[in-house]
């Protein structure tokens, strides 16, 4: 049995920054390893350890920057990864749930995988429509926001709760192969030993580019431009208490004790 | 253009936000002067249908197959009725089940998906306007295609109101059963422990920016001298240092208390979700550009390992 992980190596900005054109200024971001990602490969680690013959292959769209970060999802348990790039894809613009699935399809079809796992979306642009759009694409049944999983592979069935609005589950059977999108808090991702760490380091960790999966730069095309960022208008008219923290306790214990709290 | 907007339902209620998206489809069809048209699909249609004829909306398609979401029907449904409706514009919630039907029905249609929408400008070309890097900044992106699909965040827009004149047409979508591969079996409630978050006149809540399980003493601390109860966002009960039934937000509760102190919460929109109703909101972050500070009425921006100690200090 083989499990595809997509991973993707995250953006985050920092407290103060400055927006240039149509982007942050790279100063100002910090990568990192996606944290739904974290939960989806630890969930398919977890599937290698229960059964024999099982092979995690993690898929990454992402520049050579991105390898320390894959690394990270070899050390806690992956077997080897895939990374997708070459200059077309780095001179494109935006990369559009349906442009990934399109690129995510043909490494599907190299890997022939019986089971997809994703993250429920990408912390930074956070579109949560890549995993759905996959399945739909290559004809895989499919589960949004999955945070349990029982997998029945002699059954062919997942059996998943869906995590619902409002403290409400889902239970939900899935009939395999699937694509699910994997909700934080379904496992407790592990830290990488250090033996995991060292032996990252050998796993296989092959490039490709668009044309060794027989796509073209067509196949990146979108119809989605970005046309401006900037930072939202603050709606906040917070009183904002100055001073040192003794102060600020002060004041702020004064306004709760105005409001009734704390009095026995 | 026509826009076709798509109700949620679930266990025999419909959701607050098919109201919403009703309001968000009628914006985009008066851009250009069209008409905008709901889908209901599965549960009591015919109620539901009733209930959805708010002002603006021009016309009502009932699906009538099955009970609750399913989607495989939504996506044949969808797809089938778009094919009959020609509309240039798909709406849908940005909801857990919006999110697993919505990509399905546009990589069918061949249509592009902007998601999570909080601005949607439906004239001379679709512009959708949306948040990235959690709410630190906003982007628009200018979607150069005649038809697309887009998945509206909830609470973004008002609830329609008023009574229309919503013509209401069953439409007999033709279901292929092989092709449905999951089945709901049923729903559960999240976990409940002792305490009723939901019921609490002063919430405590605490977020990422504890670091640590062992500091959550200093929270404990806190509420005990306010006779407060103990809340959390979701990454600490994700790390199990808190019940599931801590959580606020839209995956874990919705709270209103009197007085809410979020402490170390940077305030992502799932969180606020759950909170925004507070009469009162406080919030302890060392971030002065955190969104919490957006909602928040008072605010302290320092180092919370300084201010709660000291807050706890005053009330000992």
């Amino acid at each position: 049995m083989k499990v595809l992980v997509t991973v993707k190596e995250v953006a985050a900005v920092d407290d103060e920054f400055e927006i240039d054109g149509l982007a942050i200024d790279d100063r100002y971001l910090s990568y990192d390893l996606n944290e739904w990602d974290e939960y989806a490969i630890e969930a398919a680690v977890q599937i290698s350890e229960a059964r024999e013959d099982v092979e995690v292959v993690t898929v990454t769209v992402g520049g050579p920057d991105t390898e320390e970060t894959i690394r990270q999802a070899l050390a806690k348990g992956a077997d080897r990864a895939v990374r997708v790039w070459d200059d077309a894809i780095a001179s494109a613009g935006l990369l559009d749930p349906a442009t990934k699935a399109t690129v995510l399809s043909a490494v599907v079809e190299e890997e022939d995988p019986d089971l997809i796992l994703t993250g429920v979306q990408a912390a930074d642009d956070g579109f949560g429509a890549t995993g759905v759009t996959l399945a739909s694409a290559i004809g895989w049944e499919w589960a949004a926001v999955v945070n349990s999983l029982d997998l029945d592979t002699e059954a062919g069935v997942a059996s998943v709760h869906r995590e619902l609005e409002g403290g409400v589950e889902e239970t939900t059977e899935v009939d395999l192969p699937a694509v699910l999108t994997i909700q934080t808090g379904i496992n407790d991702p592990r830290y990488a030993s250090l033996r995991g760490i060292r032996q990252a380091q050998s796993k296989e960790l092959a490039v490709q580019s668009l044309s060794d999966l027989g796509l073209d730069a067509g196949a990146l095309d979108s119809p989605m431009e970005q046309t401006s960022l900037y930072e939202p208008e603050t709606e906040g008219e917070a009183t904002v208490y100055e001073g040192s923290a003794e102060e600020t306790a002060g004041e702020l214990a004064a306004l709760l004790r105005e409001k009734g709290v704390g009095e026995a | 253009m026509t826009v076709l907007a798509v109700a949620e339902h679930r266990r025999g209620d419909l959701r607050p936000v098919s109201y919403e998206v009703v309001t968000a489809g009628r914006e985009a069809a008066d851009a250009t002067g069209g008409d905008l048209h709901l889908a209901v699909i599965g549960g009591d249609v015919e109620s539901f249908a009733e209930d959805l004829n708010r002002e603006g909306v021009d016309a009502i398609h009932t699906v009538a197959v099955g009970e609750e979401f399913d989607h495989g029907v939504y996506a044949q449904a969808l797809t089938q009725l778009w094919a009959d409706v020609e509309p240039s514009l798909l709406l849908a919630p940005n909801t857990v089940n919006g999110l697993d039907y919505a990509p399905a029905v546009a990589e069918r249609l061949d249509i592009p998906l902007v998601t999570d929408a909080v601005g949607v400008d439906a004239g001379e070309e679709l512009v959708v306007t949306r948040e990235l890097y959690g709410s630190k900044v906003e982007t628009t992106l200018a979607v150069d295609a005649d038809r697309a699909a887009v998945t509206v965040r909830p609470s973004e827009w008002a609830a329609a109101e008023g009574h229309g004149d919503a013509t209401i047409e069953p439409f007999d979508a033709d279901i292929d059963e092989s092709a449905l591969g999951a089945r709901v079996t049923g729903f559960q409630e999240v976990g409940g422990g002792d305490v009723d978050i939901g019921e609490a006149d002063v919430l405590v809540s605490v977020g990422r920016g504890i670091e640590e399980e062992d500091n959550l003493d200093i929270i404990q601390a806190l509420a005990d001298a306010l006779d407060a109860t103990v809340s959390a966002s979701r990454p600490i009960v994700d790390n199990g240092w808190l019940p599931k039934d801590r959580q606020v937000g839209q995956s874990g509760k919705v709270v209103t208390p009197d007085v809410y102190i979020a402490i170390g919460i940077s305030g992502a929109v799932q969180h606020v979700a759950g909170m925004k109703g507070a009469d009162t909101i406080v919030a302890i972050n060392n971030d002065p550009n955190a969104p919490i500070f957006d909602i928040a009425d008072y605010g302290i921006v320092d180092d919370l390992f300084d201010v709660v100690p000291a807050l706890t200090a005053e009330f000992q």
